[in-house]
């Protein structure tokens, strides 16, 4: 059974002109880590919430089509059992956060407490969510006083804590330095590694290469691209959708016109990929 | 624009230390980043220059006047600031009305807040979304608003934090010729960014900061030719760096295009008896 089953999905907001999602269909086997890319108004978003459940149990608009969870279709499943399924991290912490917790601490145990996890699971799934995701030393501190990098973090640590077979991330790097986003990445690749089945929108497309298995990209609600990353990313079509190659790919796209790449050779995405490229010429 | 920072120190009610000492100064038509790791002060230290925060002990000048002795609406004339977060910053009903609130308060004439505001929208690529509630807009959206907002107050500082956090590349364009008229004008402008890409391409200086502290102020290539120092404050080598020092070629080859020439320089030709020149 697919983790993840897309029949014609197609969802317009009510004050949408068109409709941000448009006849979408794929499917996404259990433990594959999948990015979503595109240009803002793409979809991505309200793809993340009709994987996650907020649509159509939480936003209005029109709903057409089937989104299966585990095997749960969303539009039928009561969102409190979709969510022992699916867990979501928001772009924008601050809409994620309780706003009714004080301490870091119990923000990340407030989704196992309305899951009925018993108090010594609990603290052991708070405790491993902290320390994963390098949290432990502000447990206690506020959520209030974070930065937006750390409550980031705080968003994906609650995610992480519920220990759902599919995660659905909208941007989760947003607002982390360079490194914390590097340590995110390698978190949820320890998590796809542990069967989870990961889904990261995603405009860092230099970490969609390293990590993901295969990328879908979106244009205008459409599915526009779907492959491995070392194909969609190195696509002359990727700036028909309104994004950049990396500047791997540019690098190594500006040494083939000063004939400095083998012939023939595919473009990289990565940094090895460049190094490896520029060192067989 | 001159901006001086003296010692500035400051803690939070909860006792953290977000700031323990921090002296810089900025000059007319720079362009800085402000570089740190997460919860490394940044955003406590930008809130001072618009007198959101006053300082616990130290002070702030601006061309050589205490912010002490100034009101919050008095500061906001010279310099204009951008939350990381637009939903902390967005207040009005439309775009319009947002993008209109910051000029108005300056007390600018009906026809120059007209001008300063529909040429900030155009700036940012929301002409046609004017009469939209910015709640109903995406989040990179009511980010270029919340830019655009900012831009119409027209001051002579700008500061920025996070400024590309959730745009796309197309929208990065479109912010980066928005900091290049800022330049061409005279501007100061000091953007806090975990872009490293973005701040390679256009930013001049860097100052970075780290467990409330300066650990450096200085030109870019400075920064991203000290492996230790980037990795104590949480950063990353931007791209194009992170491939021209693998290869030997000095941190100051910032874009995919001065990185190909130095690869050319490197290469010998396909004669085999001189350098290839760069293009």
């Amino acid at each position: 059974m697919p983790a993840i089953d897309i029949r014609n999905l197609s969802f317009t907001h009510p004050a949408g002109k068109r409709p941000a999602l448009d006849s979408l269909s794929l499917t996404i086997e259990p433990g594959r880590f999948t990015a979503v890319i595109g240009a803002n108004n793409a979809g991505k978003t309200t793809l993340c919430h009709a994987l996650s459940g907020v649509i159509p149990h939480l936003f209005p608009g029109t709903f057409e089509g089937r989104v299966r969870i585990c095997g749960n279709d969303i539009a039928e499943t009561p969102i409190s059992k979709l969510a022992l399924s699916v867990a979501f991290v928001m772009q924008n912490p601050e809409s994620q956060l309780s706003g009714i917790r004080f301490t870091v601490r119990d923000e990340i145990a407030f989704g196992l407490e309305n899951q009925g996890v018993d108090r010594p699971e609990m603290l052991r799934r708070v405790d491993r969510a902290l320390e994963s995701t390098g949290l432990a030393d502000l447990a206690d501190r506020s959520p209030h006083h974070l930065s937006g990098g750390q409550l980031q973090k705080v968003a994906l640590a609650a995610a992480i804590a519920v220990d759902t077979p599919v995660l659905i991330l909208d941007e989760p790097t947003t607002f982390l330095d360079p490194a914390s986003a590097t340590e995110i990445f390698a978190i949820l690749r320890r998590l796809k590694q542990n069967g989870k089945t990961i889904v990261v929108a995603e405009q860092r497309l230099d970490s969609v290469a390293l990590h993901a298995d295969r990328v879908l990209g979106l244009h205008q609600g459409r599915l526009a691209l779907d492959g491995p990353p070392e194909e969609v990313l190195v696509s002359p079509a990727l700036r028909e959708i309104g994004l950049d190659w990396t500047r791997f790919t540019r690098i190594a796209a500006l040494a083939r016109d000063k004939g400095l790449w083998q012939k023939d050779a595919p473009l990289p995405a990565t940094l090895e990929g460049t190094l490896n490229g520029l060192a067989k010429n | 624009m001159d901006i001086e920072i003296r010692d500035l120190h400051f803690s939070y009610e909860s006792g953290v230390q977000a700031l323990a000492g921090v002296s810089l100064t900025t000059g007319r038509g720079e362009t800085v980043a402000l570089v740190g790791h997460n919860g490394s002060g940044k955003s406590t230290l930008v809130k001072h220059l618009n007198g959101l925060l006053r300082p616990d002990a130290g002070e702030v000048l601006i061309d050589g006047k205490p912010t002490a002795d100034l009101r919050v609406a008095q500061i906001a004339r010279r310099v204009a600031l951008l939350f990381q977060n637009p939903d902390n910053q967005i207040c009005k009903g439309t775009v319009w009305e947002e993008t209109v609130f910051g000029p108005k308060n300056l007390g600018y004439p009906e026809e120059k807040i007209r001008d300063l505001a529909s040429d900030s929208l155009a700036a940012l690529g929301l002409t046609e979304m004017r009469d939209r509630n910015p709640h109903d807009l995406g989040f990179s959206e009511r980010k270029r608003l919340a830019i655009a907002s900012i831009l119409a107050m027209n001051t002579e500082a700008v500061v920025l934090d996070e400024p590309t956090a959730g745009l796309d590349s197309g929208e990065i364009k479109l912010l980066e010729a928005v900091l290049r008229g800022l330049r061409d004008h005279g501007r100061t402008v000091l953007v806090i960014s975990h872009d490293m890409d973005f701040v390679a391409e256009n930013m001049t200086r860097a100052i970075c900061l780290g467990q409330g502290r300066k650990q450096y102020d200085g030109g870019l290539p400075g920064l991203f030719g000290d492996p230790a120092l980037l990795k104590r404050c949480g950063l990353v080598l931007p791209q194009t760096v992170q491939v021209g020092s693998r290869l030997g070629l000095s941190p100051d080859r910032l874009t995919p295009e001065a990185v190909a020439a130095g690869l050319s320089e490197k290469r010998p030709s396909p004669s085999g008896d001189h350098p290839a020149t760069s293009p």
